[in-house]
């Protein structure tokens, strides 16, 4: 018997089905189940403690070539639970000194000023001061290189007489990334609405053009904390005759992944 | 580096076990009686931890109700929406999003008729960033038998609030304690102090607005 074209198709697409279907969960493992892996002891012992900070007091104290098991983890703490069945936190700086089923140190993933060099995503928030008006924006980067980063922004604008919105999209390019203090430069472009306040006679919403160049500088904190600051130059491309120029100042936090 | 020369010594052997096992095994078939000593022992395949795979509870979600008192306007219930991401074990940055309603002034009250805001312009939104640490954290005890585990708070951070039909900078300050009774669940009581500049009633002023708020948050 041969197989005719119609044959050979499903077996084709039943192939596929079946390689899609087969290597799915092996590809989304990490996405959607966690590990909870066992780690043995080799200092003298490892402090549990209640709760996942050092204001908790230890109550516990798993010994020397003991296994404890990793549940989970809350910022630099570690819910483990030991051969004998108690459940408490441990500090990195301790779980960091176990080893693995082969007796090798394990890469805890310590983040250092490197991890922020290396990021892919950042989320922060800043204030600041828009032509006098008060500020506050919310921005997402995603970086495709430690130099070149793109990123949105969304603005709130405070003034005593009108409010407004700003959204931007920009790209942001890092020289030095490495730096501690790492200057940066942007270009951007996007709109901007202002909305006069109800005590203000006579005055209609307006919706426009901006593009924009900017200079900052990105100082990593500590862990996944870094503080922005940033000077912009706005070209508000107007309706009326003249372009208008507004220059921006910001300062912030965030927090990259 | 130890595990670099580890798996250096692995692939040599493994590299000797391929050449040197099957003609072994070969040559074994004709003389079955004759023991040979496998040259390597094979371990069984080992797990590699993955610390990234861990599960990590960071985030905080929940809802929130209490009262706020609106200066000027009296005082309504405040319900909203708090999200928080934390930092480190002192430190956390947090976004609200709340709303309230504004009462009746005393001018108004007082005139009869007299209202100086329309019903839309009434209703209160506001929304704002702040960061918070965690200045006390540590063990609260209820009598000698019963432990929660918490931290005290205080909050910093500035937003925006729909006040009267426009859109104030607000900055706001408070103190707040968290009770964490589960792992994944927490409770909150927070009294935050909501500050912005208005000059709805005639003389720009500056505004205190106190909140006191219930939450109920999960961690994930």
């Amino acid at each position: 018997m041969s197989l005719g074209a119609a044959g050979v198709r499903h077996r084709l697409v039943a192939l596929i089905l079946f390689a899609l279907l087969g290597s799915a969960p092996i590809a989304n493992a990490g996405w959607f189940s966690s590990e909870q892996p066992d780690v043995y002891v080799v200092d003298p012992y490892l402090d549990i403690h209640t709760g996942p900070g050092r204001g908790f007091p230890k109550f516990y104290v798993a010994e020397k070539g003991e296994t404890v098991t990793v549940l989970k983890r809350r910022t630099d703490w570690f819910k483990v639970r030991t051969e004998r069945g108690k459940e408490g936190w441990v500090p990195l700086s301790q779980i960091s000194n176990t080893r693995d089923e082969g007796g090798e140190l394990i890469d805890w993933g310590l983040i250092g000023r490197d991890g922020f060099v290396q990021r892919r995503t950042e989320f922060g928030f800043a204030g600041g001061d828009f032509d006098g008006a008060r500020t506050l924006s919310a921005w997402g980067g995603y970086a495709l290189t430690p130099n070149i980063m793109l990123q949105v922004e969304a603005s709130k604008i405070l003034g005593d007489f009108s409010d407004g919105e700003m959204a931007l999209a920009s790209i942001v390019l890092t020289p030095f990334p490495e730096w501690w203090v790492s200057p940066y430069f942007a270009l951007g472009t996007g709109i901007l609405h202002i909305d006069p306040h109800t005590t203000v006679v006579q005055a209609e919403d307006r919706t426009d053009e901006v593009a924009h160049a900017a200079l900052g500088a990105n100082v990593w904190l500590s862990k996944r904390f870094v503080m922005r600051m940033e000077y912009r130059r706005h070209t508000v491309l107007t309706s009326r005759n003249d372009n208008q120029e507004i220059d921006q100042w910001k300062a912030g936090f965030s927090v990259f992944f | 580096m130890e595990s670099r020369l580890q798996r250096f010594l692995l692939r040599i052997s493994a590299v000797l076990w391929i050449l040197g096992g099957t003609p072994v095994s070969a040559w074994a078939a004709d003389e079955p009686e004759h023991d040979v000593e496998p040259l390597v022992v094979r371990e069984p395949e080992r797990r590699e931890v993955r610390v990234d795979n861990i599960d990590t509870e960071d985030f905080e979600i929940g809802v929130y109700g209490g009262i706020m008192d609106i200066e000027d306007f009296g005082s309504d219930t405040v319900t909203g929406l708090r999200a928080a991401y934390h930092i480190t074990e002192d430190f956390f940055i947090e976004g609200t999003y709340g709303q309230s309603k504004l009462g009746q002034t005393s001018f108004e009250e007082l005139s009869g008729g007299a209202s100086l805001l329309t019903d839309a312009q009434r209703d209160l939104t506001y929304w704002n960033g702040s960061i918070g640490w965690n200045i006390l954290p540590g063990e609260s005890f209820i009598g000698s038998r019963m432990a929660f585990k918490g931290s005290l708070y205080l909050l910093a951070g500035a937003g925006s609030t729909e006040f009267g039909g426009d859109n104030v900078f607000t900055i706001n300050a408070g103190v707040g304690y968290r009770l964490i009774a589960r792992d994944w669940l927490a409770l909150h009581v927070t009294a935050q102090d909501h500050i912005w500049e208005s000059d709805l009633l005639g003389e720009s002023a500056t505004k205190h607005n106190i909140s006191l708020t219930g939450s109920l948050t999960v961690f994930f």
